[in-house]
């Protein structure tokens, strides 16, 4: 990696904490200085007058804003999340085990989806206008333009209703087999996999595409090499960063799947959590899980954008 | 103005059938939202059958929801939700966004670099999840709901603008203007605009599309449209309880969703390349 290259990268990734301070003041105005009294909501019917002043200054609300704010995001930076509204527990013991579902779903949905995805994206792509292309196009555009919900109730109509493989809207707590593991993980990572693939079909494919247009492709071609060694040993190399760059993108299309997802199957994730604090107004526990997942996000678009430096050959 | 209304005969600006139908399809949905009180089967909120979750039958078209009221009534009055607060919020992030970004290419310097920056950390923020902690904040109501959707598309829309104006900006007929000594809102107004209208109409049917997408994800966590009304997300989440059974109440709420984006989607890649291209 040579001086130009570096430099490149580490603009990115200043840019990327610049980005970040700006994300967390936007999340704790939205939050915090909008209209709705936190401490009458706590107190509730217990809300008098002097009550409410003991514990808004207890509660430090009664500082300047910006005050409050770097206050927050110190505690946030040395892992001091704060206390539930809800139920008095530290956020991070909340959030610790509900984290590790989510990751374990999204891993394995990454593992299920991405080979997949890449085999279908690059065979559409070998076969360029065949019906075969069509089919996958068509699909991964449908899938595109409706809503996640929509791929998760058509799932459960599939697969539940019709088919009657798999059980519908339960999600059992106590796993005893990996049969049953199985059967529980099935319908969430179906759903989140579809999701995921068309995004990541539709960029493979137009990422192969764009060099099988090149003229060494071409040259390639009137040489008598056949279609699959056209783009296996010509296009693909060449399409590999655009191509790692599109599954980083299309992996931060797993945030906005997963708040849906673990709602309608009742996953017992992060996104569910944040999504029954908010009809509690629950504001550190949604602040920390914002947070949370502006920084995955963050990490996943900076990665690809890292990637597509690193890897473009007029760079070097 | 004339001279652009006489080359609209050229050769270039017919639709293809795949386009049409598209086009059918929108022209249909936004009928069914403005007169929609006018035909609506049913009172849309009357329990009309005694038994819920009613399938299709040749008094209820597309059967009856949880509590037995007309599911075809009720999403035709959705359409008014979806479409209607859609559009608006689209028509806001864009003419904000647009604006912004033309200004930001044709001023330039510190303000371009401020606003890029300042927008694209706005845009790093996963757009459901900003719509959770706006309505967590504020709580949901229509105009708010509208604000919020405005807002997280406008980021996209002053980049999409931005791009095309950089392009245009330095074509000569910008810079004979600029010598003249036009000021910056002729600039953008009468140079930079008319030569990107139609990128940017068709961008600005994509960006529906997302609005209308993460609309109905918002009303189906119940975090959208409030009761009693009903936009078609909200429509499916109160019938999520028909989901096991196959109730054609939880069915046919995705499937109006699915006809009017997949329409739009069809009208816009169809148009005429004139349209779309016009920068180029």
């Amino acid at each position: 990696m040579n001086k130009h290259v570096l430099h490149l990268v580490l603009a990115r990734l200043v840019i990327a904490v610049i980005t970040l301070v700006i994300v967390s003041f936007t999340v704790f105005a939205a939050t915090v200085l909008l209209p709705g009294d936190v401490v009458e909501i706590l107190l509730g019917q217990a809300a008098t007058p002097e009550a409410v002043a003991g514990l808004r200054a207890a509660m430090h609300l009664d500082d300047p804003a910006i005050w409050r704010f770097f206050r927050w995001l110190a505690g946030i930076l040395t892992g001091n999340f704060g206390i539930s509204y809800a139920n008095n527990m530290p956020v991070a013991d909340l959030i610790g085990p509900r984290l590790l579902n989510s990751l374990k779903l999204a891993g394995i949905t990454t593992v299920f989806s991405v080979p997949i995805a890449l085999s279908l994206g690059i065979s559409a792509a070998m076969w360029r206008g065949s019906w075969f292309d069509r089919a996958v196009t068509v699909l991964s555009i449908g899938v595109v333009s409706v809503p996640e919900f929509m791929v998760a109730t058509s799932a459960v109509l599939v697969f539940a209703v019709y088919l009657k493989w798999l059980p519908a809207l339960s999600f059992a707590n106590e796993i005893h087999s990996f049969g049953q593991m199985l059967r529980v993980y099935a319908m969430p990572v179906i759903t989140l996999s579809f999701v995921i693939s068309a995004q990541m079909i539709r960029m493979t494919r137009a990422a192969v595409i764009e060099t099988l247009n090149t003229p060494y492709v071409e040259m390639a071609l009137l040489k008598g090499a056949s279609r699959a060694r056209l783009v296996l040993r010509h296009a693909l190399p060449n399409a590999l960063g655009p191509i790692v760059n599109a599954v980083a993108l299309s992996l931060s299309y797993l945030l906005g799947g997963v708040i849906i997802v673990e709602t309608i199957f009742n996953y017992p994730g992060v996104a569910k959590l944040m999504v029954d604090a908010v009809s509690t107004r629950d504001l550190p526990l949604i602040q920390t899980c914002a947070m949370l997942f502006c920084m995955v996000y963050l990490l996943l678009i900076t990665t690809a954008d890292i990637i597509a430096i690193v890897s473009n050959p007029r760079l070097k | 103005m004339t001279r652009s209304a006489t080359h609209i005969h050229a050769a270039g600006y017919s639709l293809n059938l795949v386009g049409l139908l598209g086009f059918l399809i929108v022209v249909v949905w936004a009928m069914v939202a403005i007169t929609a009180p006018w035909i609506t089967p049913y009172p849309i909120g009357e329990i009309v059958d005694f038994d819920y979750f009613g399938p299709i039958s040749d008094k209820f078209w597309l059967g009856t929801d949880y509590l037995g009221r007309d599911i075809l009534s009720r999403i035709l009055m959705g359409a008014r939700y979806t479409v209607g607060i859609s559009l608006v919020a689209v028509t806001l992030s864009c003419s904000l966004g647009v604006t912004l970004g033309m200004t930001a290419a044709v001023v330039g310097g510190w303000l371009d670099t401020i606003l890029s920056r300042l927008l694209d950390a706005l845009n790093s923020i996963p757009s459901k999840l900003f719509g959770l902690v706006v309505v967590a904040g504020v709580g949901s109501s229509i105009p708010v709901l509208i604000l919020t959707l405005g807002v997280i598309y406008t980021p996209g829309a002053f980049r999409f603008a931005r791009a095309l104006a950089v392009n245009i900006n330095t074509m000569d007929f910008v810079t004979v203007a600029r010598a003249r000594g036009e000021g910056t809102f002729f600039l953008i107004r009468s140079e930079v605009l008319p030569n990107i209208i139609g990128p940017v109409l068709a961008d600005l049917g994509l960006r529906f599309v997302f609005t209308v997408l993460l609309l109905s994800g918002l009303s189906f966590l119940g975090l959208g449209v409030q009761p009693p009304d009903a936009d078609w997300g909200a429509l499916v989440r109160e019938n999520i309880g028909g989901l096991p059974f196959g109730a054609p109440a939880v069915i046919f709420p995705s499937v109006a969703i699915a006809s009017l984006t997949i329409g739009v989607n069809l009208l816009i890649d169809n148009l005429p390349q004139k349209i779309r291209d016009r920068s180029n």
